[in-house]
């Protein structure tokens, strides 16, 4: 009853026919598995698994020691009083302490708040002034929110997206362009401007997950050859009065966006919080149920964390990366737009910045996710807005928060060295340990 | 030298890896070791190459017990061993891995230096380092040149550096790890020779394979082992029957209780199936397919069992019928089709699949018991209404599903790769047939499971055929061929070489495993790929269905 092989009449429509090639569906052969091996995956476990919420604070803390030191011995007047610490090692010891203190009080003062303003307030002064360092470090953190979103979705689903940079110009293009070129009402004209820039990134984002899909091109040396090639497309653009330079103008500089694309600042007297901010909070907030509530994120995170796992349960890898490529690039567009409607204005090299290379600290520091890397974002918005107030007071300069922001990513990556000098025990498999575990694997 | 092996026991938790194993390697002997994968075979060299300790028991060299914590103790008591991956420096030439370790150095004859440096400053002797190679090589016949570089030359000569680097090391008792496992059959032959010139040299090979007729054509004394204990000593002359009986064991050690099957419509026809073989060319097949022109039926409420050597093409067989790997020929389920669906789409059109690499293809470690339950149902109600997922969905199906497969977990929130292995494949089979399913394909669905996951593993099994799934069950282990097949297919180098009734003798299966039906070279002399087309005709015909 049951038919052999063998005996089974080569009946019905098949027959030499039957001998069709696969291999055109099958985009993703065997070879797919071994891509998948190796050190990504263990990378990625340890920066998403990370570290317990104590090692950040501590890497936070190390850093801002180490950072004293810097601070200190970078200051004439305490190398002066060192040179004299054996006639008078009080002078030289307060003469460190007095430094430190200076600038990093005035960090404080300049991005969280002054005390002076809320004494000036009794006075007679502002009250709107208690708030403005915190109004500066939210349109600090703005822009690095949703680079370091892009980053950190990225990550989710197992690529390391280091072109957010080329996806920031991306999306700032359009949107500068969207924003002088054409006349719309208010409100419409913005959303259409910030729409136009998620659009604009999403493209580069779409650009390498397409390339990773169907021909295997790694997405870090994509991403890394992207942020050239749009640094260039950039010059070009900025340098054609045809496309966006500023007519009459020899600078690579493009006009400034019509008012009604300007995203306007809300929420009392000033200063006020930037329409920017929200909506980088709101794109926070979405990208964290996309990840943790929906299907598409679910099949992120389930190709994040073991592609051929994914694969066998019927979802479709390639596919997977080319929208999160896509979603990742949006976010980093967007937050291109929201740079420049909200704070810029105008797109030149100056509000180019370095918002997309920051926004992968900013997602290392968050353990790419979405609340994380807000705060982290926040962390690095009230670095920089507190460095302007710092160099004005104590003549540290700025570039001071570049090395604490270098020495927190450090520490931050490096758990079991926190933990070795601050003797904490190890919990679990977390943070590096389990990477070198994977890297046999 | 002698070499002596007594009471050797390793457990790992719960599972016993070596049982009491004594094993003898007499000078100038040729000791073949010859067990499935798992049996033990591995674990045991490596007790004896110092990488395990051992629980119990002893070694003796020349009749006196040593003491073996590391490969270094083993090297200096003249053992030497060839890895299943060899442990060599790409970029390095030949000379220089073989070096490397045991460097050997001229001293640099500035006086003072070294002591003024703080640390050594010999120089690396590279002419002697070459100058050994090339006496070795010449010596053995392994034709190996000192200055290549190791990532330019084929494995074949790679696993013969390896061979060097241990006879330089002045190894008495080599041990080769699976070493055709990576080999083409010319290769192979290449190997045996050197193999026989080291014989002559007076020096002992443990030869360590599951393939027969190496077994047959190389080694002077066969010792079988099964589960950790040695079931056997034979002489190379013996049948491939008795061997391969005493390999895998005699049936009927687990007896699932099953009523007679009652075979509905055709749910499953595969017809001239055939998948390239590149990608398993390691296995000693050069360029033949791994899946050469399969057809196989399998009707509703009936199990199929394919039973064979590991690594005859039942790994490619199960991922070309999921659509995981491009293949030619049809795949049709319940007349529908889907030879070239996606996964997803045969998923979605009720087959079932338990993957033989549980750990890769299975699950997601990080992941929840309950993420994992829904792992191809994510996005379909109930589970999702939308894009949206439906937490309490996901909570309500794990619930149901981990107390209905009785898996043992601490809640349903914990990671599935912290269960054992016989829940975290319990997760599986529960996610798999716990939709309505068709076809349930299982590949080595109790591989390293305890008695009891095993027996509830096979009890499933049994109860999705009763209720009309059609099942396939690629097993190595005869027993549980046996145990659950209604049908038994039998598959070596990529065909079926017969279809029998479960009643079919042990001797009768080991030798359509050992491809006995399959006439012409046996593999050694590198068959010339096939035509795609002669496969049913070869394999067919001898089907015994009434």
């Amino acid at each position: 009853m049951t038919s052999d092989p063998g005996n089974q009449p080569a009946g019905s429509e098949q027959g030499p026919i039957d001998t069709v090639t696969r291999s055109a569906t099958a985009t993703s052969g065997p070879p797919l598995r071994d891509r998948f091996r190796g050190s990504g995956r263990a990378v990625i476990s340890a920066i998403t698994q990370g570290s317990p919420t104590v090692v950040t604070i501590l890497a936070i803390f190390s850093a801002l020691v180490l950072g004293a030191l810097v601070i200190a011995f970078s200051d004439t007047t305490v190398l002066h009083a060192w040179n004299s610490f054996f006639a008078a090692p009080g002078a030289a010891i307060s003469a460190t302490w007095d430094s430190v203190a200076a600038a990093y009080s005035a960090l404080f003062e300049g991005a969280i708040f002054n005390p002076h303003t809320i004494s000036a307030a009794f006075h007679g002064g502002s009250v709107g002034a208690i708030f403005y360092p915190l109004s500066q470090t939210s349109a600090q953190a703005t822009p690095l929110i949703l680079t370091g979103l892009a980053v950190a979705l990225a990550f989710r689903a197992g690529l390391f997206n280091i072109g957010a940079a080329s996806q920031w110009i991306g999306g700032a293009i359009v949107a500068t362009y969207l924003g002088f070129a054409v006349s719309l009402p208010l409100v419409i004209h913005a959303i259409v401007c910030l729409i136009g820039g998620f659009a604009g990134g999403a493209v580069i984002g779409w650009l390498v997950g397409a390339l990773k899909a169907r021909t295997g091109a790694h997405e870090v040396i994509v991403t890394i050859m992207l942020n050239y090639i749009m640094y260039q497309v950039l010059n070009l653009v900025l340098g054609t009065p045809t496309a966006l330079q500023l007519r009459g103008q020899a600078n690579l500089i493009s006009p400034n966006i019509d008012p009604n694309a300007q995203l306007p600042h809300v929420g009392g007297p000033p200063p006020q919080v930037g329409v920017g901010f929200l909506v980088a909070l709101a794109a926070a907030a979405a990208t964290w149920w996309l990840l943790e509530r929906s299907t598409v994120g679910f099949e992120f995170r389930t190709v994040g964390a073991n592609p051929s796992a994914a694969r066998t349960a019927g979802m479709s890898v390639p596919r997977t990366w080319v929208l999160a490529m896509l979603l990742a690039g949006g976010l980093a567009g967007l937050s291109g737009a929201v740079a420049i409607q909200g704070t810029f204005y105008s797109l030149n090299f100056q509000s180019f910045g370095n918002y997309g290379f920051s926004g992968i600290t900013v997602a290392l520091l968050g353990r790419a996710r979405p609340l994380g890397v807000v705060l982290a974002a926040l962390l690095f918005g009230a670095l920089q807005a507190g460095s302007t107030v710092m160099e004005a007071a104590t003549s540290v300069p700025v570039d001071i928060t570049e090395v604490l922001e270098g020495l927190i990513v450090l520490f931050v990556a490096a758990p079991p060295l926190i933990r070795a000098v601050y003797r904490l025990r190890r919990t679990e498999g977390a943070g590096l340990g389990g990477a070198a575990k994977g890297w046999n694997g | 030298m002698e070499l002596e092996l007594r009471g050797i026991t390793k457990r790992f938790g719960s599972l016993v890896a070596n049982d009491h194993i004594d094993l003898r390697v007499a000078p100038g002997e040729i000791r073949g070791l010859l067990g499935e994968n798992g049996a033990g075979k591995t674990t045991l060299m490596n007790v004896l190459y110092g990488l395990v300790q051992p629980d119990e028991g002893e070694i003796l060299v020349d009749g006196r017990p040593v003491t073996i914590h590391s490969p270094r103790d083993a090297i200096k008591n003249r053992i030497g061993m060839v890895h299943q991956h060899f442990m060599l420096v790409p970029v390095f030439t030949v000379a220089e891995n073989v070096a490397l370790g045991m460097e050997p150095t001229r001293r640099l004859s500035v006086p003072g230096l070294r002591r003024a440096a703080g640390f050594p400053t010999d120089l690396l002797d590279r002419g002697r380092a070459r100058r050994q190679v090339r006496e070795l090589s010449e010596r053995y016949g392994l034709q190996v040149n000192a200055d290549a570089m190791v990532e330019d030359l084929p494995v074949g000569v790679q696993q013969r550096v390896e061979i060097i680097k241990a006879l330089l090391r002045d190894a008495s008792v080599l041990i080769l790890d699976e070493p055709t496992a990576v080999l083409t059959p010319s290769e192979t032959e290449d190997l045996f020779r050197v193999m026989r010139e080291l014989r002559a040299g007076g020096r002992s090979i443990v030869f360590i394979s599951h393939k027969l007729k190496e077994m047959q054509a190389i080694a002077d004394e066969v010792t079988v082992i099964r589960r950790g204990q040695v079931v056997g000593e034979r002489p190379p002359t013996t049948s491939d029957a008795e061997l391969a009986t005493l390999m895998v064991g005699r049936p009927v050690v687990l007896r699932v209780h099953k009523e007679p099957a009652q075979p509905g419509d055709v749910v499953l026809s595969v017809k001239d199936l055939t998948v390239s073989g590149e990608v398993i060319a390691t296995d000693g097949g050069g360029g033949r397919n791994a899946v050469d022109g399969v057809s196989l039926d399998v009707r509703a409420g009936e199990i199929l069992g394919i039973a064979g050597v590991q690594g005859n093409g039942q790994t490619e067989l199960c991922e070309a019928i999921m659509g995981l790997r491009p293949a030619t020929g049809m795949v049709r389920l319940d007349a529908t089709d889907i030879t070239h669906a996606t996964p997803r789409d045969r998923l979605r059109a009720g087959v079932a699949y338990i993957p033989e690499d549980r750990h890769e293809d299975g699950i997601v470690a990080d992941f929840s018991v309950a993420d994992n339950l829904v792992l191809d149902t994510y996005d379909r109600p109930p589970i999702a209404r939308g894009i949206a997922m439906d937490l309490p969905a996901i909570r309500k199906n794990a619930g149901n599903l981990v107390s209905e497969f009785d898996v043992r977990t601490s809640s349903i929130d914990t990671p599935v790769g912290t269960l054992s292995g016989g829940n975290q494949q319990k997760v599986i089979l529960a996610r798999e047939v716990g939709r309505q399913v068709r076809l349930l394909l299982a590949s080595q669905p109790t591989r390293g499971l305890d008695v009891g996951s095993i027996e509830f593993v096979h009890r499933r099994i049994v109860e999705e055929r009763d209720q009309g799934t059609a099942v396939v069950i690629v097993s190595s282990e005869l027993d549980e061929i046996y145990a659950l097949s209604d049908r038994i297919a039998v598959m070596y180098e990529g065909k079926i070489t017969g279809f029998r009734t479960p009643d079919v003798s042990v001797t009768e299966l080991g030798l359509l495993m050992a491809g006995a039906h399959i006439s012409g070279p046996d593999g050694q002399d590198g068959v010339p790929e096939g035509p795609a087309d002669a496969g049913p005709d070869d394999a067919g015909g001898d089907g015994a269905q009434e």
